[in-house]
């Protein structure tokens, strides 16, 4: 039945790695993802999984070791943040041109510059189009969860892709929180061991990572879509089997209080939480006010974000990251891209919160809901609570 | 399966990740088609060094029975490394339109 603990997220989040008893991790430390780091190299160090951890240079040396072992047929480990996952970036689209099923750890993390350690979503954001599967988690719990779900749908014959769990860097990362962790036997249970499609091995030959003439790039590109596009079907699958089997509830898109819900936030990641508050609070008040949380980024749920804005007269998108010159935040223009053909659409509105670990409380939600029902937003989107 | 064609005719056959099962099949990519410029030996003035053969980046020059070296032209990109190479000035770079 799992045994409840509590746990440092970062350090759940390798305990959760462990339970799934990877093969390889390899790893550069970087905050606020060094506990990540550090705990992974201590379960190898004391024997607890039969695995490798391989110490590399850079984060490009991770990705690329990652890549590597993967390829052999590892069931493979890394984690990064921020300016170390931008660093990844030239090998993030091999990983998932090449399909292989590796895990990341994101804690994530604002990009330079200025220098910030803290907590937004400014790292995976740009990382958006490499083909990955992007689960956003929204507490501790959903943290180990997804860890273990992540190794099971990139795996999955059907999906072969790699995927990466974002948690919000040191509001997630460094919290000790309370978590159900699962047991060994239980996990073994959801989490059969890796049976790779091919393997880099001298007796069996196999060329991966070969040259694409123009003549098949694009089928390349196109197969490498459907396969991303086809993955939802098995992330649905296996979060219904996750719960069935743990008891915890996964969707694309979780709706809070929407129901009757005229207007409602929209949130990513560990701010989620927060903004449950700020509903409740409005609810008190007599505002019908409700939330969405986005839980899978990529593949992006269109089917589950057009059911869960039904009835909404406006919803207030919060973005943890920016577009420079562009639409509104990147959450922001895909939901807004993702409604364009529905006819009964909300008004949709767009706040960029919490940038570079600002703190964003109960009140500063309900503030965004009361404006954004007014309708009193100067631009397509706002910085929230800049100053000037 | 992609092993029975020269390379996939759409997405929906291209191995996952693009793996080729195949060992040695860039040999089947004529990159002959390539070339602008083609490699003609005098062989009056070849000593059978075979300055171009080593220099080859293709890989397509080979010594035949008399000593003397010759190109394969399904591969011959006509780069002209060769030629410049050939110090005796054996190799003349031809216009392939000519």
């Amino acid at each position: 039945m799992g045994k409840r603990v509590g746990m440092e997220v970062a350090i759940a989040s390798a305990e959760a790695a462990a339970l799934c008893k990877f093969d390889v991790a390899a790893v550069y430390p970087i905050t606020p993802q060094s506990h990540v780091a550090e705990h992974l190299s201590d379960i190898v160090n004391d024997g607890r999984v039969d695995a490798s951890f391989i110490t590399v240079e850079s984060e490009h040396s991770a990705l690329s070791a990652a890549v590597g072992s993967s390829a052999t047929g590892a069931r493979t480990v890394t984690a990064t943040s921020s300016q170390g996952l931008l660093f990844m970036s030239e090998i993030l689209p091999i990983a998932s041109a090449l399909r292989l099923p590796i895990v990341m750890l994101i804690a994530n993390r604002a990009v330079s510059g200025p220098i910030n350690i803290w907590n937004d979503h400014s790292d995976i954001m740009p990382m958006r189009d490499t083909g990955w599967i992007s689960f956003f988690a929204e507490n501790g719990q959903e943290v180990v969860d997804m860890t273990i779900q992540a190794f099971r749908v990139g795996e999955d014959r059907r999906v072969m892709l790699p995927v990466n769990v974002n948690m919000d860097g040191f509001q997630l990362t460094h919290m000790v929180e309370p978590i159900i962790m699962p047991d060994q036997e239980e996990v073994d249970r959801f989490l059969p061991p890796y049976v790779p499609f091919a393997t880099l091995h001298p007796d069996k030959v196999v060329s991966m990572g070969t040259l694409g003439m123009p003549e098949i790039y694009a089928e390349a590109q196109k197969s490498k879509d459907v396969a991303l596009v086809n993955s939802i079907k098995v992330v649905r699958e296996v979060w219904k089997e996750w719960e069935a089997q743990f008891g915890r509830k996964y969707e694309p898109i979780q709706s809070y209080r929407t129901e009757d819900a005229e207007i409602a936030l929209m949130t990513m990641g560990s701010m989620g939480e927060t903004a449950e508050i700020a509903v409740d609070e409005l609810r008190k008040e007599g505002v019908k006010a409700g939330l969405l949380k986005i839980k899978l980024w990529r593949p992006f749920p269109f089917d589950e974000l057009k059911k869960a804005v039904k009835g909404l007269k406006v919803l207030a998108v919060t973005d943890r990251a920016c577009s420079f010159g562009g639409p509104g935040g990147p959450v922001f223009s895909e939901i807004r891209c993702a409604l364009y053909d529905v006819a009964k659409r909300p008004k949709i509105v767009n706040y960029l919160i919490g940038l570079g670990g600002r703190d964003v409380q109960v009140e500063n939600f309900m503030d965004m809901v009361r404006r954004a029902a007014k309708g009193k937003l100067s631009e397509p989107y706002e910085f929230y609570g800049v100053r000037g | 399966m992609m092993t029975e064609k020269k390379w996939p005719e759409t997405w929906q056959e291209i191995n996952p990740g693009c793996m080729v099962f195949r060992p040695g099949n860039a040999s089947e990519y004529h990159t002959g088609s390539w070339r602008a410029k083609r490699p003609i030996w005098d062989n009056s003035k070849c000593i059978k060094c075979g300055v171009c053969y080593i220099f080859c980046p293709e890989g397509c020059i080979t010594e035949g029975a008399d000593g003397f070296f010759e190109a394969n032209f399904d591969y011959c990109k006509g780069c002209g490394i060769c030629a410049h190479e050939c110090w005796p000035k054996a190799i003349a770079m031809v216009n392939e339109e000519d």
